[in-house]
């Protein structure tokens, strides 16, 4: 393919033994949008943020959670055309095996071959590795499943998993978040707590996109009117926990967000001081002397009057 | 004489209650002359499921090793082993491979699937599957084999019963057929253990 100087591998190693393009592959996802996963005790969930580079975009035409099988769904982060040419290759070969055993492709073995093709592109003359991180959700007789594949086409199965921009808070937020015996409804409600974390701007059901799994093992893309209920849900419950204190802006208060967590108030010397849960960004906001103890679930953020 | 008859053949499996039987005879033949009384017919795939392989030796002997492969690689890449329908359709598929040039073989698969229920399939030389509730045969004796186990046949025998069964619809079948015989090869599965027996019937 091309000319015969050019078919030399981009992927040969670096003298301190990484593959560098591999590397940049990863800044590709890096820098993509944020997109999620979490595994429940009957289910599974993904989410992605679908932010269109401009208004005029019709949002009903873009899909970035696609079924690879009626059982198993996937989400990404990175480049967009290099998802749809993985997510074709998937299909075809899960259906390969369903023709071979008639018999529905466990998660697992379509996870490896993915993952296989991903190596592939690591290891020939005159390509590239995907610059995609796929997010891969099933449900089959070993029970609900989360699969992690990356360009180097290594793959992790989690409980809870982040990919893209936010990444670092994202996994944070679900570190604490996360329980073993989450139900899917309770997973989704933090799904999209996750992805509010980083979200710039306003969060809605045009702008997210939600995919799900549940024991009935039919892999579903939420609709527009499904999203905003749990948005709806997400905000009642947000303001009923809610006991505001005294807070400085609206701004602030549009950044706070508290999903069920207790605070306390305190004060502290001559300086005021009002307790509510608070996003990461402010956990580590020096100038508003942000403290935290996350060992004892209690935030304090105090700012100066 | 056609391809299929040259060395000689009877295979039948049968359902009974959670359990299954499935025999062979032992005989090896070139045309008309005998070459070995202890050829084996039937292959265990694993605990639960078992081939057996009727029509010309030579692709009874490959066809074999070939699924074996199949599924010893199938054991490592998915950590567990095959139902017994997957089963018939790899070896279905396989055979649809060759179907300009084929295997000569006609196989019978028997199994217990899930929750311990018996399956039984037979298939033609290209792969098309016949599954059957009851009993499937296979080979020169086939004719003989369909009569005897219609008569003899009834359902939901314990493991005891269908050896009998099985054994005596065997036996007679290939009396009448000059081309198999030479005593039986019987195993009869439940889920918990698999009997097999050797027969010793009209010895031509």
């Amino acid at each position: 393919m091309g000319d015969s100087q050019y078919s030399f591998s981009l992927t040969t190693f670096s003298p301190s033994g990484k593959l560098v393009q591999i590397e940049h592959a990863l800044t590709a996802v890096g820098s993509g949008q944020t997109s999620l996963g979490i595994k429940a005790s009957n289910g599974v969930v993904i989410a992605t943020e679908k932010k269109l580079p401009s208004i005029l975009v019709d949002e009903a035409s873009v899909q970035k959670i696609q079924h690879l099988t009626p059982n198993i769904g996937v989400v990404y982060s990175g480049m967009g055309p290099d998802f749809r040419v993985l997510v074709r290759k998937s299909r075809k070969q899960a259906e390969q095996y369903n023709r071979l055993y008639k018999e529905p492709i466990p998660v697992t073995q379509l996870v490896r071959e993915t993952a296989t093709v991903m190596q592939e592109f690591t290891q020939s003359g005159g390509v590239r590795p995907f610059g995609v991180s796929l997010l891969v959700a099933g449900y089959d007789d070993k029970g609900p499943q989360l699969y992690q594949v990356d360009p180097s086409g290594s793959y992790f199965s989690w409980k809870a998993s982040a990919m893209g921009k936010n990444v670092s808070n994202a996994k944070t937020f679900l570190e604490k978040r996360y329980t073993e015996d989450m139900e899917l409804d309770d997973a989704i409600h933090t799904a999209i707590l996750t992805l509010k974390e980083g979200f710039e701007g306003e969060i809605s059901s045009k702008n997210i996109e939600i995919g799900k799994i549940g024991a009935d093992k039919v892999f579903r893309v939420l609709t527009p009117a499904e999203i905003d209920d749990y948005l709806a849900e997400v905000e009642e419950s947000a303001a009923a926990t809610r006991r505001t204190g005294k807070i400085g802006n609206e701004e602030e208060e549009s950044k706070m967000m508290t999903g069920g967590r207790n605070y306390t108030r305190l004060s502290i010397d001559s300086q005021k001081v009002s307790g509510s849960v608070c996003t990461p960004r402010w956990f580590f906001s020096r100038e508003r002397g942000v403290k935290i103890s996350p060992s004892h679930h209690l935030l304090i953020c105090f700012h100066k009057r | 004489m056609s391809i299929f008859e040259y060395n000689g053949s009877a295979v039948v499996a049968m359902v009974g209650k959670n359990c299954f039987a499935i025999a062979s005879d032992r005989r090896l033949g070139v045309q008309l002359q005998t070459i070995a009384t202890d050829f084996q017919r039937i292959s265990k795939i694993h605990d639960r499921v078992f081939i057996a392989l009727s029509g010309l030796a030579t692709d009874v002997q490959t066809l074999y090793q070939r699924l074996v492969f199949r599924h010893k690689l199938y054991q490592l890449r998915e950590e567990r082993d095959m139902k017994p329908e997957t089963f018939a359709s790899l070896v279905s598929a396989i055979l649809y491979e060759k179907r300009f040039g084929p295997y000569l073989c006609q196989p019978v698969i028997a199994g217990l699937g899930e929750d311990d229920k018996p399956f039984i399939c037979t298939m033609d030389s290209i792969g098309a599957k016949e599954l059957a509730k009851d009993f499937v045969v296979s080979g020169t004796a086939s004719e003989s084999l369909y009569g005897a186990c219609e008569a003899m046949y009834k359902p939901d025998m314990e493991a005891e019963e269908l050896f009998e069964t099985i054994s005596q619809a065997l036996l007679s079948s290939v009396d009448r057929d000059c081309l198999s015989g030479w005593g039986g090869h019987v195993y009869v599965v439940t889920p918990t253990e698999i009997k097999e027996r050797i027969l010793k019937g009209r010895m031509d």
